[in-house]
C-alpha cells in the first residue's frame, strides 16, 4: 500500500522528498492502528434504514482495510434475516437492490437485545467483565485512532435505544473523557445520523474529538427513499451522500476531512450537516479520510534472509506418548430405559423452617396471647 | 488426521408432492440438503485439521461434549419426515464436561461467553434462568466410562436468530474454509431463503479405529437445509445443485481423505425407474438409515472420472413419471401448543403420536420452562386411549424466581398406534418493569420439548451395516439394530405475559388525572361540606354480632 509513512524508515528516499515534505509528517496523525465502534441503535422492521446506515459505514471501513478484529459492530435488531424481508440475508442500501451492504462475511458482535447503553458505554470505557470474549472488546491504545458512528433515533440532548433507553450528550461526553484519561484514543472521530444530532456533541471537552452530524438542533434527519419491494426506507439521506462519496475513496487517497464536511449540502439533505473541530489539534485539511476509515500498516522493508528449518524431525517428539486402553471402550447407551427407572430420587432434606416462617408464627402466637391473655394457655395444650 | 465431507440429497418424492397438488398447502419443500464434516484429531496440540479456537476451547475447560446448534424454522415431521438431526428454533447448547472439572457452573459461564465471542451468537444470555441439569435425556454420544448428570448442562435459546453471521464463523472452522471443496456451495443468500436451516457444531471423543484401545477427538459440523421451491415459483419437482445453491462444485478440499455426494433414490413401493438423476453416480449405495433400508446414488468427488467431461458437477434429478405416492407417516412425531385464554391462566398441551401398528416403546419427555409461567404440577395429566398413562420415572425440579427455571421429565410408554395428550396448566407471572424486554408486547418464548426414543426400525442393522454406514447417520451410536436412536422437539411456544403500558402517554395520562382529581376534589370538599349533628343509632348487625360473642366469652358489651 503506498503510503508516506513507508518511507520513513528506508535512506534511499530521502533525497526525494525535501525538507517542506519531511516537516510536513511533522504533523501528521501519530496513530499505529484502527478502530472502529459502529452502532445502529433502533428495533423493529420499519427502522431497516438505521441497519443500512451502519452496515454501509461497517462495509466501507472494511474495505479501506479495518479488519473485523478491529471493528465493534452493534445491530440492534436483525434485518437481513426478519420474516419480512423479502430477500432473505441481504440488507440493500439502494432502491435498485445494486448493493447488498450485509455481504457475506459480515461479524456482528453485538446483536438485538445485547445492545444497550450499560454495554456501549462498557465498550467504550473498557470496563467490561473478564469472560467477554476478544471480539467484543474494544482493545485500543493511546496511538489508535477511533472512528464512532451511531444512528438511531434521537433528540435534542439524547439518542433512543431500542425504544427503551436513552443515552444522553452529558453520558456520552463523559465516556469520552473516561477514555480519554486512560489513555484510550490518540484521536477520535463521531459521527452521528439521527434527528437534532448536532446535540450529541455540544458537551465534548476532551482534546482531539472531531465530530459530525447529519442535522442541526430544531432539525429532522430525514430518509432517502423507500423501496416498494421491501417496504421501508432503505436508507437515511445524509449516510447515503457520506456513502456515495467513501465508494470513491481507496487506501492511498489523499483526500481530506473538509470534502467530508461538504458532503450532503442542505440542497440535498434537507437538514443542515453539522461538525465540530475546535477540539481536535489538527486543522481539518490535514486530516486524512483513510486516518480514520482506513487503516494503517506500519511496513518495514528488510534486505537479511531468513532460513526456514526444515527439519521436521525434533517436531513430533513433543507430543505425549499416548496410553492405550486395556480393553475396548464402550459408546454410553442413548436410552438406557432400567437405569433410568431405578436412579434413586434424591432424598429429601429436612430443612429447618426459615426466619420468615419462624417470625410469622411468632407473631401469630404473640397476638393470641395478648388478645386472650396468658391464662387461656391452659385451654390450648 | 482424517478428513471427510458428505452431502446427502433425498429426492423430491419425500416431501409429499401428491398432497400438495390435493391440498392448498402454500409452500411445497424439496429436497433437504445435508453436509456434514467429520473430523478425527490424534492429539488436542495437533491443529492441521481440528480448529484451533474450538482446540484450546476443550482442552481449557475440561469439556468431554460439546453440542451446539443454532436453528431458524421448525422441522415439520409431519411432512418432511423423520429429520437426520434435528434442533430445536434458536440457539441450543449441552455439554459433559470431563470429572476433573470442580466449578461446572464457572465453566459452563465461561463456554458460553467464549461460544458467543467465536460464533457472534447472543450465547452470553445462557445463564442460572435457563440452563438445567436432566437426569435421563442427553446421554453422551462419544466415548463416556460413566455418567454423572452433574456433569451435564442444558441450555436452549428459543429467541435467538440465526443469519449470515453465524454461518460465516462457522464456515471458518472448516478446513478449507468456503474456498474448496463442498462448502463452495454454502452461500448465505441461497441458505437463508429456505423453510428451515439448522447448523451445528458437535465434539466428542470417539473410538480411533475398529479395535476401540485409543480415542480420537472427533469434530462434526452439520447443516440442514430445506429448499422450498414452489413458493419461490418455480413449480416443478425436479432440481439440481445449481438450482438449490446457484452454484456447481469444481473440486475437493485437498486436506479432505473423502469427499461425497449422496442421492437418496430409494424406490417406494418397489417401483424402479421413477427418476433419474444425472450425471452418472461413481456408484450406487445401500445403507439402513434410520432403521430402513435405503438407496443412495453416490459421487465421489475424489475420484479421477468424474470431473473427466466436464470441470464442474451439476448434479440433477428428473422424475420420468408424476408420481403420486404419499408421504409416509413417521412412526413417531409430536405437537405442542398452548391452551387456554386470557393473561392469568393457560394450559401447555403435547401430543405423541406413536403411529407403528403393533410395536410399543418408551419416549423420555423433557420440558424446560421459564420461571414466570409457574406450573401446578398437580395438574399434571397424561391421558392414552382415554386412560391415565402413569409414567415409569419422573423427574421434576421447581422454579425459584429469577434464578432457576422449571424441569419437568417423564419416562412415558408409548402403546402402539396411539396418540398421548400431556397437559399442565400455569399462571403467569407479572415480572418486574426492568425485566420486560425492549419489546415486551412480542411475547416470550418457551424453548421446545425434547422427546428422545428408540423407535423399532423397520430392516434391523447388522454390525457390518454399522462400519460401513454413511457418514451423516453415524451420530448417534446404535447399541442394538433392531431400534434407532431419535431425538425429536416440539414447536417452541409463544406466550403473552401480562405487560404494562410502557407507553408515555398512558403514564402522563394517569398522572395528570391523579393530580387533578385530587386538587379538584379538595377544592370541591372544602366549597360544599356541611357539617351536621348525628344521633348515636341502636347498633347495625355486625354490632349486634359482635355483642353475641362478647356475651359468650363472659366479657362485657359495646
Amino acid at each position: 500500500m503506498p503510503c508516506p509513512l513507508v518511507t520513513q524508515g528506508s535512506p534511499g528516499f530521502h533525497g526525494i522528498f525535501g525538507r517542506q515534505d519531511r516537516a510536513e509528517q511533522f504533523f501528521r496523525s501519530g496513530h499505529t492502528n484502527n478502530w472502529a465502534v459502529l452502532v445502529c441503535t433502533s428495533r423493529f422492521w420499519f427502522n431497516y434504514r438505521h441497519v443500512a446506515n451502519t452496515l454501509s459505514v461497517y462495509r466501507s471501513v472494511k474495505r479501506l482495510g479495518i479488519p473485523d478484529s478491529h471493528i465493534v459492530l452493534m445491530l440492534a435488531d436483525d434485518m437481513a434475516c426478519n420474516p419480512r424481508n423479502p430477500k432473505p440475508a441481504t440488507v440493500f442500501s439502494h432502491k435498485n437492490m445494486e448493493l447488498n451492504v450485509y455481504g457475506d462475511d459480515v461479524e456482528v458482535d453485538y446483536r438485538s437485545y445485547e445492545v444497550t447503553v450499560e454495554n456501549f458505554l462498557r465498550v467504550l470505557t473498557g470496563r467490561i467483565p473478564p469472560s467477554t470474549p476478544r471480539s467484543k472488546r474494544l482493545l485500543s491504545d493511546d496511538r489508535s485512532n477511533i472512528l464512532i458512528y451511531m444512528t438511531g433515533h434521537g433528540g435534542n440532548g439524547f439518542l433512543k435505544f431500542q425504544d427503551s433507553e436513552e443515552i444522553t450528550n452529558v453520558e456520552l461526553a463523559d465516556a469520552f473523557e473516561q477514555m480519554w484519561q486512560k489513555r484510550r484514543y490518540n484521536e477520535l472521530l463521531f459521527i452521528i445520523d439521527t434527528c437534532q444530532g448536532a446535540s450529541m456533541y455540544e458537551r465534548f471537552y476532551s482534546p482531539n474529538i472531531m465530530a459530525l452530524a447529519s442535522s442541526q438542533v430544531g432539525e429532522d434527519s430525514l430518509s432517502h427513499q423507500p423501496d416498494l419491494g421491501i417496504g421501508v426506507h432503505l436508507m437515511d439521506r445524509y449516510t447515503f451522500y457520506v456513502l456515495e462519496f467513501l465508494e470513491e475513496i481507496h487506501p492511498a487517497s489523499q483526500t481530506n476531512m473538509n470534502d467530508l464536511f461538504q458532503v450532503c449540502p442542505k440542497s440535498l439533505c434537507v437538514s443542515t450537516p453539522g461538525h465540530r473541530t475546535d477540539l481536535f489539534q489538527r486543522a481539518p485539511q490535514n486530516v486524512l479520510i483513510t486516518d480514520f476509515f482506513g487503516s494503517v500498516r506500519k511496513v518495514e522493508i528488510t534486505t537479511e534472509t531468513l532460513s526456514l528449518d526444515r527439519d521436521v524431525a525434533g517436531f513430533e517428539s513433543k507430543f505425549p506418548e499416548e496410553e492405550l486402553a486395556t480393553e475396548p471402550l464402550k459408546y454410553a447407551e442413548q436410552l438406557p430405559v432400567a437405569q433410568i427407572i431405578h436412579q434413586k430420587p434424591k432424598q429429601k432434606d429436612w430443612h429447618p423452617p426459615g426466619g420468615f416462617i419462624l417470625g410469622l408464627w411468632a407473631l401469630i402466637i404473640m397476638v393470641f396471647f395478648k388478645t386472650y391473655g396468658i391464662k387461656h394457655m391452659k385451654h390450648v395444650f | 488426521g482424517v478428513g471427510t465431507a458428505s452431502l446427502a440429497l433425498p429426492p423430491a418424492s419425500l416431501e409429499a408432492p401428491g398432497s400438495v397438488q390435493q391440498l392448498p398447502v402454500p409452500g411445497r419443500d424439496s429436497p433437504v440438503a445435508r453436509a456434514h464434516r467429520g473430523l478425527t484429531l490424534p492429539t488436542v496440540s495437533h491443529y492441521r485439521l481440528f480448529p484451533k479456537a474450538l482446540g484450546r476451547l476443550v482442552a481449557a475447560l475440561g469439556v468431554r461434549e460439546l453440542h451446539l446448534a443454532l436453528t431458524q424454522g421448525f422441522w415439520r415431521t409431519r411432512y418432511w419426515g423423520q429429520p437426520p438431526l434435528q434442533a430445536p428454533a434458536g440457539a441450543e447448547l449441552w455439554v459433559w464436561f470431563q470429572p476433573t472439572v470442580t466449578d461446572v457452573d464457572k465453566a459452563w459461564k465461561e463456554l458460553s461467553n467464549i461460544l458467543s465471542g467465536i460464533f457472534c451468537a447472543s450465547l452470553n444470555f445462557i445463564d442460572s434462568t435457563n440452563t438445567v441439569i436432566p437426569t435421563a435425556s442427553f446421554k453422551p454420544l462419544g466415548l463416556a466410562n460413566g455418567t454423572d448428570h452433574h456433569l451435564l448442562r442444558y441450555a436452549v435459546l428459543p429467541r435467538e436468530v440465526v443469519c449470515t453471521e453465524n454461518l460465516t464463523p462457522w464456515k471458518k472452522l472448516l478446513p478449507c474454509g468456503s474456498k474448496a471443496g463442498l462448502a463452495v456451495l454454502l452461500k448465505a443468500e441461497r441458505l437463508f431463503h429456505s423453510s428451515y436451516h439448522s447448523q451445528a457444531v458437535h465434539i466428542r471423543p470417539i473410538c480411533r479405529d475398529a479395535s476401540c484401545l485409543a480415542v480420537s477427538w472427533e469434530l462434526r459440523q452439520t447443516l440442514t437445509v430445506v429448499f422450498d421451491f414452489f413458493s419461490s415459483g418455480q413449480g416443478k419437482k425436479d432440481w439440481s445443485l445449481f438450482k438449490m445453491f446457484s452454484r456447481t462444485l469444481t473440486d475437493t478440499c485437498p486436506l479432505a481423505s473423502q469427499s461425497k455426494v449422496y442421492v437418496d433414490i430409494s424406490p417406494k413401493n418397489k417401483e424402479k425407474e421413477l427418476l433419474e438423476v444425472s450425471p452418472a453416480p461413481t456408484s450406487v449405495h445401500e445403507a439402513i438409515v434410520q432403521g430402513d433400508k435405503k438407496t443412495y446414488a453416490v459421487y465421489d468427488l475424489l475420484s479421477p472420472s468424474l470431473f473427466n467431461t466436464s470441470r464442474s458437477l451439476n448434479v440433477q434429478l428428473k422424475w420420468k413419471r408424476p408420481q403420486d405416492t404419499e408421504m409416509p407417516i413417521p412412526t413417531l412425531h409430536a405437537q405442542r401448543y398452548v391452551g387456554g385464554y386470557g393473561l392469568q391462566t393457560g394450559e401447555i398441551c403435547t401430543l405423541i403420536y406413536n403411529t407403528h401398528p403393533y410395536r410399543a416403546f418408551p419416549v423420555i419427555l423433557l420440558e424446560t420452562v421459564p420461571w414466570y409461567l409457574r406450573l401446578y404440577v398437580h395438574t399434571l395429566t397424561i391421558i392414552t386411549k382415554g386412560k391415565e398413562n402413569k409414567p415409569s420415572y419422573i423427574h421434576y425440579q421447581p422454579a425459584q424466581d429469577r434464578r432457576r427455571p422449571h424441569l419437568l421429565e417423564m419416562l412415558i410408554q408409548l402403546p402402539a398406534n396411539s396418540v398421548t395428550k400431556i397437559t399442565i396448566q400455569f399462571e403467569r407471572a407479572l415480572l418486574k418493569w426492568t425485566e420486560y424486554p425492549p419489546d415486551p408486547n412480542h411475547g416470550f418464548y418457551v424453548g421446545s420439548s425434547v422427546l428422545s426414543a428408540l423407535v423399532p426400525s423397520v430392516t434391523a442393522m447388522k454390525d457390518m451395516d454399522v462400519e460401513q454406514s454413511p457418514l451423516f447417520a453415524s451420530l448417534f451410536p446404535s447399541s442394538d439394530g433392531s431400534s434407532y436412536f431419535v431425538r425429536l422437539y416440539t414447536e417452541p411456544l409463544l406466550v403473552n405475559l401480562p405487560t404494562p403500558d410502557f407507553s408515555m402517554p398512558y403514564n402522563v395520562i394517569c398522572l395528570t388525572c391523579t393530580v387533578v382529581a385530587v386538587c379538584y376534589g379538595s377544592f370541591y370538599n372544602l366549597l360544599t361540606r356541611t357539617f351536621h349533628v348525628e344521633e348515636p343509632s341502636r347498633g347495625g348487625l355486625a354490632k349486634r354480632l359482635a355483642n353475641v360473642i362478647r356475651k359468650l366469652r363472659g366479657v362485657p358489651p359495646l
